[in-house]
């Protein structure tokens, strides 16, 4: 009986305690920049697209939102054709993310995505692709792998020494 | 004695219960964010107002449906018995000298049995949905209201003891030196109890109880039916809060101030309270609310009867 008229006594004095409530659309929340929101998708510093349309992406997500097609350019850097992703399924699991090879899909902090049209919701390549590396702001892909692209021959990524000349005795 | 203007004091208390009845809605929000460190609803208009316009707006368009299963002209009128056994209580409640509908001199046992009538409403409810969460809610409608509008009368007995009255005009008038609540502390917490229990809110909202039936009595009610239940409930919190005010804290009594307006400051004390206890307490097990009313309740009602009548007995030997 005493503890119910405790009770009763500490829930009045929560009238003078700082609310909690933060009030959205006049003041936003702080969020993290590992926040897990709307979908980027990078360059490299040298302003490239790191995507390489290895479809790893499309292969993890669990709502199969993702579609791309890939494509060569003459010089043999892969990309993709066109990138799609439905912000309509997608639940901002991160999975691609965590797939991507090339650091080049990246979730970021920013929710603020409603449209009143489904299809609106639909995101093509233009509406990805940012001018920058988002979270990554050294990495190149393409800088540090064997694949030989126009203006980087074999041998020429960092840390990798010239071809071996198979044709060649000497050590 | 009747208002000089009858028609005026029924318009007139009509009007301002179901207003107030309505604005409860927003209040209990607004307060019961206060006491949670949340805002509640302050969007709508000013303090966010309004709300209680865009809720009515949106309960008035909501789809009207009445299952076809259930027992149509049962389900049709449980919702209205509520809304019309509360409001015809309010009759014999005097706001201030003069303004009351029809001064009875049963007032007090007018609004007893009317608020007894009031169960047949949630009961008829559960039982005409044909749902057994409704059901369940309907069986612990009637057993509660058997276990607590037994002492629920009981506890007013000492005040009509001291008053000498079942005219509700002549209790308030006989609180002109003493409020009630001094001579009859424990009356007044056990009514306190029996009202929260009688208009089945928290922490005795077992035939409504969300969180095991989702909603009771109520589970198959929408639309406007549902809101005659909200009404309806609102309108019973604001009953038993003018019920205490006129039995144990002098009605309209006070100095300075216009009657009418201590009327209000303490029917509002009452409703932000009732609230309170909302925003605090657990609801108990349905057989620890039997056991207590029975084992506990009663006989304190009966005991405290018992001493009020000994001593006014002494006192006027
Ligand atoms: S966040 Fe998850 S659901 Fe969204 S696109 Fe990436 S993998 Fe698919
Ligand atoms: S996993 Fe990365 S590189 Fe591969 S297709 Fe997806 S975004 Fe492009």
């Amino acid at each position: 009986m005493f503890s119910v008229v405790r009770t009763i006594w500490y829930v009045l004095l929560h009238m003078f305690h700082k609310r909690i409530t933060v009030q959205y659309p006049d003041e936003k929340p702080y969020l993290a920049p590992r926040y897990r929101g709307r979908i980027i998708l990078s360059r490299d510093p040298d302003g490239g697209e790191r995507c390489v349309a290895c479809y790893l992406c499309a292969a993890a997500c669990p709502v199969d939102c993702i579609a791309l097609q890939a494509t060569e350019d003459p010089t043999g850097r892969r990309y993709p054709e066109f990138f799609r992703i439905n912000f309509s399924r997608c639940i901002f699991c991160g999975f691609c993310e965590e797939a991507c090879p090339t650091y080049a899909i990246q979730l970021t902090p920013d929710f603020e995505m409603g449209e009143y049209q489904r299809p609106n919701l639909v995101y093509e390549k233009e509406d990805l692709l940012i001018n920058g590396p988002g979270k990554y702001p050294g990495y190149n892909f393409w800088r540090v792998c064997g694949v030989q692209i126009g203006g980087k021959d074999k041998g020429e990524a960092e840390n990798e020494g010239p071809p071996v000349d198979i044709h060649s005795l000497l050590p | 004695m009747t208002s000089p203007y009858p028609i005026l004091s029924i318009l007139g208390i009509l009007i301002v219960t179901l207003t107030l009845a309505a604005g409860l809605i927003w209040l209990e929000r607004r307060l019961l964010a206060l006491w949670q460190d949340r805002y509640g609803p302050n969007r709508v208009g000013p303090f966010g107002l309004l709300q209680v316009l865009a809720d009515m707006i949106k309960i008035f368009f909501k789809e009207d449906w009445i299952p076809p299963f259930a027992d149509k002209a049962v389900f049709v009128a449980a919702p209205a018995i509520i809304v019309v056994t509360v409001l015809m209580s309010f009759a014999v409640v005097p706001v201030a000298p003069g303004i009351i509908v029809s001064d009875l001199d049963v007032g007090l046992l007018f609004v007893l049995a009317m608020s007894s009538l009031g169960v047949y409403s949630v009961v008829l409810a559960g039982w005409s949905s044909d749902n057994k969460y409704a059901l369940l809610g309907g069986v612990r409608a009637a057993a509660q209201m058997l276990s607590y509008e037994v002492f629920m009368g009981l506890s007013l007995m000492g005040v009509v003891l001291l008053a000498g009255s079942f005219n509700l005009t002549a209790i308030v008038e006989a609180q002109r030196n003493l409020w009630f609540v001094a001579p009859q502390f424990l009356g007044f917490v056990l009514f306190l109890i029996a009202g929260a229990a009688e208009t089945r809110r928290l922490p005795f909202d077992l035939p409504e109880a969300e969180s095991e039936l989702i909603a009771g009595f109520h589970s198959e009610y929408s639309g406007m039916k549902f809101g005659m239940f909200f009404v309806g409930e609102y309108l019973g919190v604001i009953l038993i809060s003018c019920l205490i005010t006129i039995l144990f804290f002098g009605g309209w009594l006070g100095p300075v101030l216009p009657p009418i307006v201590w009327f209000l400051i303490k029917v509002m004390f009452f409703i932000a309270f009732f609230i309170l206890m909302r925003a605090a307490l657990p609801r108990p097990r349905f057989d620890q609310l039997m056991s207590w009313g029975w084992k506990l309740m009663l006989p304190l009602a009966l005991a405290n009867l018992l001493i009020t009548g000994a001593v006014v007995l002494a006192w006027r030997s």
